[in-house]
């Protein structure tokens, strides 16, 4: 059963004129948002992604952009009452690695 | 153990290298276990040599490399259990530096990892009859994928570890294995620039290491993907318990108090009775929302968590109406009732995006901008109407 969540919400962007088909995008996405064809990267599967940041930070050549930060609510909140962005300030184990 | 040559066992090792060996930082003397006797000089020792999950020491490039042991013993996994509960999570560290598995050489790997204990555990525990370095950088004892969006794991971070621990003596290669959801924190074209070392990023998971490995440092696709299976969405039900705990008893507190007004005034009997109940029936449902949100997540309706929550209070208020008769001793307090429950599993629900491995910050946003106002009335409306019933 995959889990999927809203849909049409990402910030994610890819400038396709800036692309050089790497495809460091492709190996350090978590959710296989993109797919690489013929020497180009194309968003596959927007919906998948979860703003982590890793494609864009990862990019040579800055196609990808992307407002990257955690899904927590926690963090929202913290955020929202401190009157910043959202605030982790946890190490939950969501992921043991 | 075939690496009696090279490896020292920790009771007769007597003198650790000097800071060098370990990138200059680390524990002091007096966060050493083994009491002074042993130990007869430390200079800035980098770590503790004693602590039960190092086998020994070996020397490469004139220093002395602590080896990990790459089976956990039954303190390491209650020390992971302890800190899912909450317990001392952000002392759970280990010292930044480097470390070896196996008896590795100048063309052994070198794996990336954090310095959160329970990160470096999941890792050593999948390298059994592997030869590799494990660089452990400072992450303030994070895990690798949150301190990765914070930053702390991270490129300048990278580059400083494997400077100020001269990696390019230890091995002849200028490859690094950085865990995947590293990523977000780490640019692997800079870290080239900054200290020579080429990134390759490894799988998401430690399991695949071995199998990573063997395939010449290619993921399968399988590899690179996160998932959310229902172990470990249970794994993760400790820190959402823990995380909520206060909150949750201190509005059964508040329920359990007001539960003693009454149309003749204050009545401790009320609060004894319909008051404890009320307290019990709000834990409960907290209780039945944290843990089984995470359980059935895949199967509850909807995409947003606060609907899914919804759905899981509406099926449990059925079954507690069914079950619990002072639920319904009248109309007023069905209503608050069927308020306060599904309101209480779509909040509770709503929080475990933190701990799920695939919401994103706008997604959660939009989320709560339209959950939130109805889960205030939700609760307000549902302690009204059940205070209103106390009249009746």
């Amino acid at each position: 059963m995959v889990l999927r969540y809203l849909r049409d919400v990402v910030t994610l962007k890819l400038d396709t004129s800036r692309c050089i088909g790497c495809g460091m995008c492709v190996n350090v996405c978590p959710h296989a948002v993109f797919r690489l064809e013929s020497r180009i990267v194309t968003i596959a599967d927007r919906d998948a992604c979860m703003e982590c940041g890793a494609c864009a930070k990862n990019c040579p050549t800055s196609a990808l952009s992307v407002q990257a930060g955690v899904g927590c609510l926690t963090a929202i909140i913290r955020g929202a009452l401190s009157g910043g962005e959202p605030d982790c300030d946890c190490s939950s184990g969501s992921s043991c690695c | 153990m075939s690496s009696e040559q090279t490896t020292k066992s920790p009771s007769n090792l007597v003198v650790l290298g000097s800071s060098a060996a370990n990138g200059g930082d680390g524990l002091s003397e007096a966060s050493c276990c083994c009491g002074p006797t042993r130990i007869i000089k430390v200079i800035q020792h980098p770590l503790c040599v004693c602590q039960p999950w190092i086998a020994g020491t070996l020397e490469a490039s004139l220093r002395t490399v602590p080896v990990a042991k790459t089976k956990l013993q039954l303190r390491d996994v209650l020390g992971g259990w302890k800190v899912r509960w909450g317990i001392g999570r952000m002392r759970y560290q280990i010292a930044p530096g480097l470390y070896a598995v196996g008896q590795p050489n100048r063309e052994s790997p070198v794996l990336v990892s954090a310095n959160y204990k329970l990160s470096f555990d999941c890792l050593r525990k999948q390298l059994g009859g592997l030869h590799a370095w494990i660089l452990v950088i400072d992450t303030k004892g994070i895990n690798v994928w949150c301190a990765a969006g914070k930053g702390t794991f991270g490129t300048d971070e990278i580059a400083g570890r494997v400077n100020a621990n001269r990696l390019d003596e230890i091995v002849s290669h200028r490859t690094l294995i950085v865990p995947q959801l590293g990523a977000p924190g780490v640019a692997a074209h800079r870290a080239k620039e900054l200290c020579g070392f080429r990134v390759v990023y490894g799988p998401t998971r430690a399991k695949d290491l071995p199998a990573f490995m063997a395939a010449g440092m290619k993921a399968t696709p399988e590899m690179r993907e996160v998932d959310f299976n229902l172990l470990e969405r249970i794994a993760v039900i400790p820190v959402e318990l823990m995380h909520w705990a206060k909150w949750a008893f201190l509005v059964a507190a508040c329920l359990l108090m007001l539960s003693g007004i009454n149309k003749g005034g204050y009545s401790w009997n009320k609060v004894s009775s319909t008051g404890l109940l009320a307290g019990l029936v709000f834990l409960g449902t907290w209780l039945a929302g944290t843990v089984l949100s995470p359980i059935l997540l895949p199967w509850l309706p909807g995409r947003a968590f606060s609907l899914k929550g919804l759905w899981l209070g509406v099926w449990l208020l059925f079954g507690l109406l069914a079950f619990c008769p002072i639920l319904r001793e009248n109309w007023l307090s069905v209503i608050g009732w069927g308020l306060l429950i599904p309101t209480t599993t779509s909040f509770v629900t709503m929080g475990f995006t933190g701990s799920s491995t695939y919401t994103s910050l706008s997604g959660v946003r939009r989320e709560m901008r339209r959950a939130v106002p109805l889960q205030l009335i939700g609760i307000v409306g549902g302690i009204a109407a059940w205070l209103a019933g106390r009249f009746i």
